[in-house]
């Protein structure tokens, strides 16, 4: 942080309240995801890091890396946008993929299947 | 004044976010299921990208976002081929 001293007061108060708030919310999100009870609710917590943590890190880096002059903020923008588009499709294929197992062992507090979604008998 | 508070505010943030990936590392050790390992795995990426964000703004150098970039992909098609694996029991059918 040597190129850090000219940096203006109020960027810095800035940049370190979105860190800590981006830092927090990450460390709640995955303390959720160590404490919650069941699978269903563990894999809502880490989403609270995937949406503002990522967001408030990444706008505390691009605030700072503008303030400074010393490179365009691509980079920032390409992450923001790629874990946003693929953070619910991924949470979406293993909610899917665990519900599928739940029910092909047969628990009991798992939904039971609508007939329109049955899946089709023959599998590869 | 100002070097020192986001100098204070990014070790903070690091040690939040090395206590978030301390959380993700017993969900992903002791998890009960595979699903869980999974998730756990995932938010561990995702830690470790955001982990990577900081050291990039502490020392001010583009390296850590190209790594970082490429770990946010690496953990996406990861968790895409595990999750895969466990509806179907192949990746590639």
């Amino acid at each position: 942080m040597s190129e850090a001293a000219d940096l203006p007061l109020w960027a810095a108060l800035l940049v370190s309240a979105l860190l800590l708030i981006g830092a927090g919310l990450t460390l709640i999100g995955s303390y959720g995801l160590l404490r919650l009870e069941r699978f269903y609710d563990r894999i809502h917590a880490p989403t609270l890091g995937s949406s503002w943590g990522t967001g408030g890190i990444l706008v505390a880096s691009m605030l700072l890396f503008s303030v400074l002059q010393t490179r365009p903020v691509l980079h920032e923008i390409l992450i923001a946008l790629f874990v946003t588009v693929t953070t619910p499709v991924t949470l979406m294929l293993l909610a899917r993929a665990a519900l599928y197992r739940d029910r092909t062992e047969g628990n009991a507090d798992v939904p039971p299947m609508l007939s329109k979604d049955v899946p089709p008998t023959q599998n590869p | 004044m100002s070097a020192a508070i986001l100098n204070w505010s990014i070790t903070i943030a690091q040690i939040m976010l090395g206590m978030a990936m301390l959380c993700t590392i017993f969900r992903l050790a002791g998890g009960p299921r595979a699903q869980d390992r999974v998730l756990g795995l995932d938010t561990l990426y995702l830690n470790a990208m955001l982990l990577l964000l900081t050291f990039g703004m502490r020392s001010g150098s583009t390296l850590y976002f190209e790594a970082a970039l490429v770990i946010s992909l690496l953990g996406f098609v990861a968790t895409v081929a595990l999750a895969k694996f466990l509806m179907r029991g192949e990746v590639i059918e």
